[in-house]
């Protein structure tokens, strides 16, 4: 508290109790609640894995219903993307962008209130959907016609949660690009802004490129269902295959809108326990470009067994299979990076190692999926969940959980238990393989996804995957203990906190003033 | 049981270890995709493995020095950091090499793309109809047609009955082909969309309602190979299998005159008059292979999403608008026309059994001529 003296100024505005949280339009205090508000949806949406996993731990109906499976599988997605991995990234840019460009707040305060306020809404709506009649969405997230048609009551509060989402993260886009365009300190050029900046910077673009895209897909949804419309029924002229085009136009930029900022998160750690420069700067603001500009032109690779021309399948396996050599370019980066420094191993450097090796395996099946005649083998069986959960798992949340460690110590002023923090990484590490390295053998050995109940040969597989997603599921509770128990208290964090630890963030003090620079930093 | 259950799970990791080892791949328990039988499935594994190969040799180079780095690199081992940065020679050469791989792999795979989408020239052609939650098989050429269910008894999903070897792969009737010839598939669908694979066959094709998709495969051995529906559907998308049967060709011509003879004697039955227990007899197994998933097999329904058939307004109501619902469905429902895949005594039958059984009592009778005339 004692170095928020200089600042008393301005502690007379902000509220006590509840209303100060309700009412804040301090970029760390809504960076805070966004923050913890993925926390609880990482939560609940695990609790979904954990029954998923369940039903899935022997052959035969166990637990749930086919139907009440299905809709787990629908929540369990939209939860962990919308709830989770997506507000945690904003959370994370609320409270690092303006400490990291040298301003004193966001752009937009009070438009960065409402975007926040809007999503308890939205997904208490969406969660409240399971008890209605017709219980929730189980149509997949992907939402495709005409199976989502048959949603019953639900349906028109699942479709008004994704347009509130929707508009939520279109406010938080603006409020980033407006931030860093306007707001940086003098002397910092855009090629002089840490690579967390420029990722989110990116992000935000794709997120008001496509979040639009999607609200106007299932905008044709609702009018298909209450008004008579024939935009995706074949019946009436309609195509249903055309809302798979959209959604994907939306979806493909979505994947990496929930990785970008994860690469920003790890580029920036690796640099901090190496005690080495980035290897390539420039080269990775240009990768992250080029796949920002890729991710535009690669969507029919989600759809390639719906029966396109072959010049569609040519095109768009070619296009995705370029995705892999920035994606390369990264990886190679970090590795460079990491070569001949003076490297500890903190746990934040040891999710981004994790993130780094197992992101990559991703990768590989990524580039595997993306050979449209293997394709029709992969597609929609558990080699695709395998894949799509390396990537957001063991890519997007190990980078949260990661980032979580790096700057917890700065947010709060306290050091975490780096003995438990370690354990907590050893944990998750090895679960989360047995978790999902097994079901790549699934898929390859027949599995589809999405289905409650399956025959014999795929028991063990899916017992080992079972026992590893309990095991990762009760480690998560390490994680949120160790995040209370830093807030509480713990060792004085100093106000560089990590030796290598490089950026404008690190000279403010730990925890940082409310406002976090009054007057600009100079840039040289 | 659980020492038995405990074994088995050991035996999958050693085999998962050995074929990370790079030693051999366990068939039993299904460790690789299938080499299947067609050409299309063969070139779909060539190709698959050699992208594996080529992701296991950029991860050992990758992995490789990222490990040693980790243990040399380190402050605890009094390593001090060198500086360098930015290489533009570097960047184009990691640039460069990757995009070459890629050409390199995207050469074979336009040439196996290209194969598989050629359905010309094919020798037999199935209409493939998916429906929630069964498979229709029109023989275009021949006029046979008939529909395809789970055949896995109820108890045993239930767990009140141990499960057979082929448990939710197993149909009623599987799709009988002939080995050697090309068969062309014309797959679409009657309400939402499914996908339809057999992963021995190499290929996936979505049924898309209002559309109609091809694939082709050539079977080179006789044999029987399972497979399932591969796009969410709806509440029994695990649960409605895929069985071909591959025959050699006097077999399949066999079998093939055996069905249209059937089909023949259906057609006959339908012009007379049905008893009341024939057609109550029939009308069960009608509505346990059509009806029962949804409604379930006491006519009970599922509240909240799918409605009773016992003591329903529907089903003790009018006979004649009883009848028009079965047959043309309730558009924007799981309720699908039954009228297209149902012929005219299963009509009858069903729909008097749904009037008649768990004390609906209204002692109606339809006669298949009724169904005839209501079409
Ligand atoms: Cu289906």
């Amino acid at each position: 508290m004692n170095t928020a003296t200089t600042h008393d100024a301005h502690h007379e505005e902000h509220q006590g109790g509840l209303l100060r949280w309700v009412f804040t339009t301090n970029h760390k205090d809504i960076g805070t609640l966004y923050l913890l508000f993925a926390l609880l949806m990482f939560i609940v949406g695990g609790a979904m894995a954990m029954i998923i996993r369940a039903e899935l731990f022997q052959p035969g109906l166990q637990f749930v219903d086919p139907q009440f499976f299905n809709s787990m599988t629908t929540m369990h997605a939209l939860v962990m993307i919308f709830g989770a991995v997506m507000p945690a990234f904003v959370g994370l840019a609320n409270w690092l962008i303006p400490m990291m460009i040298g301003a004193p707040d966001m752009a937009l305060p009070r438009m960065n209130n409402w975007s926040f306020w809007i999503l308890p809404f939205a997904f208490t709506m969406l969660l409240s959907t399971l008890f209605m009649e017709g219980g929730g969405p189980a149509g997949g997230w992907t939402l495709y016609p005409p199976l989502v048609l048959q949603t019953g009551n639900a349906f028109p509060f699942v479709i008004f949660s994704i347009h509130l989402m929707g508009i939520s993260s279109i406010m938080g886009a603006i409020n980033v690009i407006v931030t860093i365009v306007n707001m940086r300190a003098p002397g910092m050029t855009l090629m002089k802004m840490p690579l967390f900046v420029w990722t989110w910077l990116i992000t935000a673009y794709l997120l008001i490129a496509v979040m639009p895209v999607l609200a106007g897909a299932v905008t044709m949804l609702l009018t298909d269902r209450f008004f008579d419309t024939s935009f995706f029924n074949a019946a009436g002229g309609g195509d249903p295959v055309m809302f798979q085009h959209i959604f994907w136009f939306f979806g493909h930029p979505e994947v990496y809108i929930l990785i970008l900022p994860a690469f920003g998160i790890v580029s920036q750690i690796i640099p901090t326990f190496a005690r080495k420069p980035l290897f390539g700067y420039s080269s990775m603001v240009y990768a992250t470009a080029s796949i920002a500009f890729l991710s535009f032109i690669v969507w029919a690779h989600h759809m390639f067994t719906v029966g396109m021309p072959l010049a569609g399948e040519l095109f768009f396996m070619y296009a995705t299979m370029l995705i892999a050599v920035p994606t390369g370019v990264k990886v190679f980066n970090w590795v460079s990076t990491m070569w001949k420094g003076a490297m500890t191993f903190e746990t934040p450097m040891l999710f981004a190692v994790g993130f780094v090796v197992m992101f990559t395996i991703g990768g590989f099946s990524g580039l595997m999926l993306a050979i449209a005649p293997v394709d029709f083998q992969y597609h929609d069986t558990y080699f695709v969940v395998a894949h799509f959960h390396y990537v957001l798992v063991t890519g997007a949340v190990f980078a949260i959980m990661g980032a979580t460690y790096y700057w917890l110590p700065k947010w709060t002023g306290h050091m975490y238990d780096e003995r438990l923090g370690k354990l907590h990484f050893w944990l998750s590490a090895i679960f989360v393989n047995i978790l999902f390295f097994p079901q790549h053998f699934l898929g390859l050995a027949g599995m589809p996804r999405r289905i409650p109940d399956y025959s014999i040969q795929f028991t063990e597989f899916n017992q080992i995957s079972s026992i590893g997603g309990f095991a990762f599921g009760l480690t998560q509770l390490l994680f949120v203990y160790i995040v209370i128990k830093t807030i509480r208290g713990g060792a004085r964090a100093t106000d560089r906190v990590w030796e290598g630890a490089h950026g404008l963030e690190w000279t403010l003090p730990s925890p940082p003033p409310y406002h976090s620079f009054q007057t600009a930093p100079e840039i040289k | 049981m659980w020492v038995e259950k405990a074994k088995r799970v050991l035996t999958a990791l050693a085999g998962a270890a050995s074929m990370l080892g790079g030693t051999t791949a366990s068939a039993e328990y299904g460790l690789n995709l299938h080499r299947g039988v067609t050409p299309i499935s063969h070139e779909a594994y060539d190709l698959h493995m050699l992208i594996f190969w080529v992701c296991v040799a950029i991860g050992v180079v990758v992995f490789g020095a990222m490990f040693i780095s980790i243990i040399r690199h380190r402050k605890s081992r009094g390593h001090q950091p060198a500086q360098f940065h930015e290489s533009t020679t570097v960047e184009i050469i990691w640039t460069t090499i990757p995009f070459l791989i890629l050409v390199g792999m995207a050469i074979p795979a336009t040439k196996a793309l290209v194969a598989m989408e050629d359905t010309r020239n094919s020798d037999l052609s199935i209409k493939v109809t998916g429906y929630q939650w069964k498979w229709g098989y029109d023989y275009i050429d021949s006029g046979v047609s008939f529909i395809s269910s789970l055949a896995t008894p109820r108890d045993q999903i239930e767990n009140t009955a141990e499960k057979g070897e082929h448990y939710l792969l197993e149909v009623d009737k599987p799709l009988v082909v002939p080995v050697n010839k090309k068969v062309r598939l014309l797959i679409t669908s009657n309400d939402v969309i499914h996908a339809w694979w057999v992963p021995q066959l190499g290929m996936k094709k979505d049924a898309i309602p209002g559309f109609v998709n091809e694939m082709w495969f050539r079977i080179d051995t006789e044999g029987t190979y399972r497979g399932q529906c591969a796009e969410l559907c709806g509440k029994d998308h695990g649960f409605m299998p895929i069985v071909v049967v591959a025959k050699n060709e006097q077999d399949y011509n066999q079998w093939l005159a055996a069905q249209k003879a059937a089909s023949d004697a259906d057609a006959a039955a339908a012009g007379r008059d049905w008893s009341k227990a024939e057609l109550m007899a029939r009308g069960e197994k009608v509505y346990k292979a059509n009806c029962a998933a949804c409604h379930q097999a006491g006519g009970t329904g599922v509240p909240g999403a799918f409605p009773a058939l016992k003591g329903s307004a529907v089903a003790t109501g009018p006979k004649a608008d009883h009848l028009k619902l079965v047959m043309n469905g309730r558009p924007g429902t799981a309720m699908a026309a039954f009228g297209g895949q149902l012929n005219d005594i299963e009509i009858a039958a069903v729909v008097t059994y749904e009037r008649n059984a768990w004390g609906n009592d209204t002692g109606d009778m339809v006669q298949p001529s009724e169904v005839k005339a209501a079409r």
